[in-house]
């Protein structure tokens, strides 16, 4: 049955059926969901956050014509191991931003323009997306950025260095800027 | 926007209610191409589908249609017998023999059967998957038993 249910996915795909393909994958700091349209990576999940809850939202705001298809994720997954052994500094996928909107989407342009291995503050995303008085929407923006790791929220710090919040948990966001080498690793 | 959950828990949930109906209806060697076609057919129409209080019974009644075009496209010809024996001495499961007999039963018995027993379907939902009477499919069901009886004694 195995075989007929991979083939039903690559059909699906082949028929333009398979709006939404998920796969989950390993990281250092647990698992990941991954989600794609033909469009792009729409969602990722990070491993504190339910995976459960998290299809069922993309099946209503998506579509529900959702399958687990790992195949049409491999290049994502690919490139997400390389940058978890520090071997790839630039995520280079085609994304799905019907996930967000407004000035919301537009924070999220602005954290997807930072470089590897640097950091900016809220303040400054907020400016970039056109209001520099929206510190803390560009706040909200980034805790509810859909495709984190590839759209890097985790570069984003409060004004004074402070770490401020991660979806993921602070100890993975920590862990990403070690990663990076912006944060010393922990004595 | 709809509240349909995710497809992928359809298949999850049900794939094996699916395949034991479809290996009932057509046999195991053709019940591959069935469950595929069952899934597919379900995966476009799902969008649209505005009662989800029973999405077992409309995956079944899929499968019972997909059989049935099945049969058709063979001309309505039972299930060869060379096949039937192929597959069940291939078969590692006791309840070979048993599918076996189904699957040379009469299609609308074999369908009420394999409704009832592999996929635990009340009467009056097999009826609907047949588009008969719940009478007659209470009818189909007891002469399928019947046969098998017969068959199998």
């Amino acid at each position: 049955m195995r075989a007929s249910l991979n083939r039903i996915a690559e059909r699906a795909s082949e028929e333009g059926l398979l709006d939404v393909a998920y796969t989950t994958t390993d990281s250092p700091f647990g698992p990941l969901l991954l989600a794609t349209t033909p469009a792009g990576l729409v969602r990722v999940g990070l491993p504190n956050q339910d995976a459960d809850e998290l299809l069922v939202d993309l099946s209503r705001r998506v579509s529900p014509r959702m399958l687990e298809a790992p195949a049409e994720l491999d290049e994502a997954r690919r490139q997400l191991d390389l940058y978890f052994d520090g071997k790839l500094d630039h995520f280079d996928l085609p994304l799905d931003w019907q996930l967000s909107e407004g000035f919301r989407l537009r924070v999220l342009h602005a954290i997807a323009a930072i470089p590897y291995g640097e950091t900016r503050s809220y303040t400054e995303m907020a400016t970039r997306a056109g209001n520099e008085r929206a510190v803390r929407a560009a706040g909200t923006a980034c805790g509810r950025n859909p495709i984190p790791l590839v759209v890097p929220c985790h570069r984003v710090l409060r004004s004074g260095g402070a770490l401020g919040g991660y979806g993921g948990g602070l100890p993975m966001k920590q862990g990403l800027l070690q990663l990076e080498g912006v944060l010393g690793d922990p004595a | 926007m709809t509240d349909l959950p995710p497809f992928q828990l359809l298949i999850d949930e049900h794939a094996g209610d699916v395949m034991a109906v479809l290996r009932g209806a057509v046999g195991r060697v053709d019940a591959d191409d069935c469950f595929q076609e069952t899934f597919l057919s379900a995966l476009r129409a799902y969008p649209r589908l505005g009662d989800t209080g029973n999405l077992r019974g409309w995956l079944i009644t899929i499968a019972h249609r997909k059989a049935i075009d099945h049969h058709r496209a063979k001309g309505r010809r039972p299930v060869p017998v060379a096949e039937v024996e192929e597959a069940a001495v291939s078969d590692p499961e006791p309840a070979g023999d048993i599918w076996a007999a189904v699957g040379a039963l009469p299609s609308k018995q074999r369908a009420a059967v394999t409704l009832r027993y592999a996929s635990d379907l009340p009467h009056a939902e097999i009826a609907a998957a047949l588009g008969c009477s719940p009478e007659a499919a209470r009818r189909s069901l007891h002469e399928g038993i019947k046969r098998l009886r017969k068959e199998l004694a």
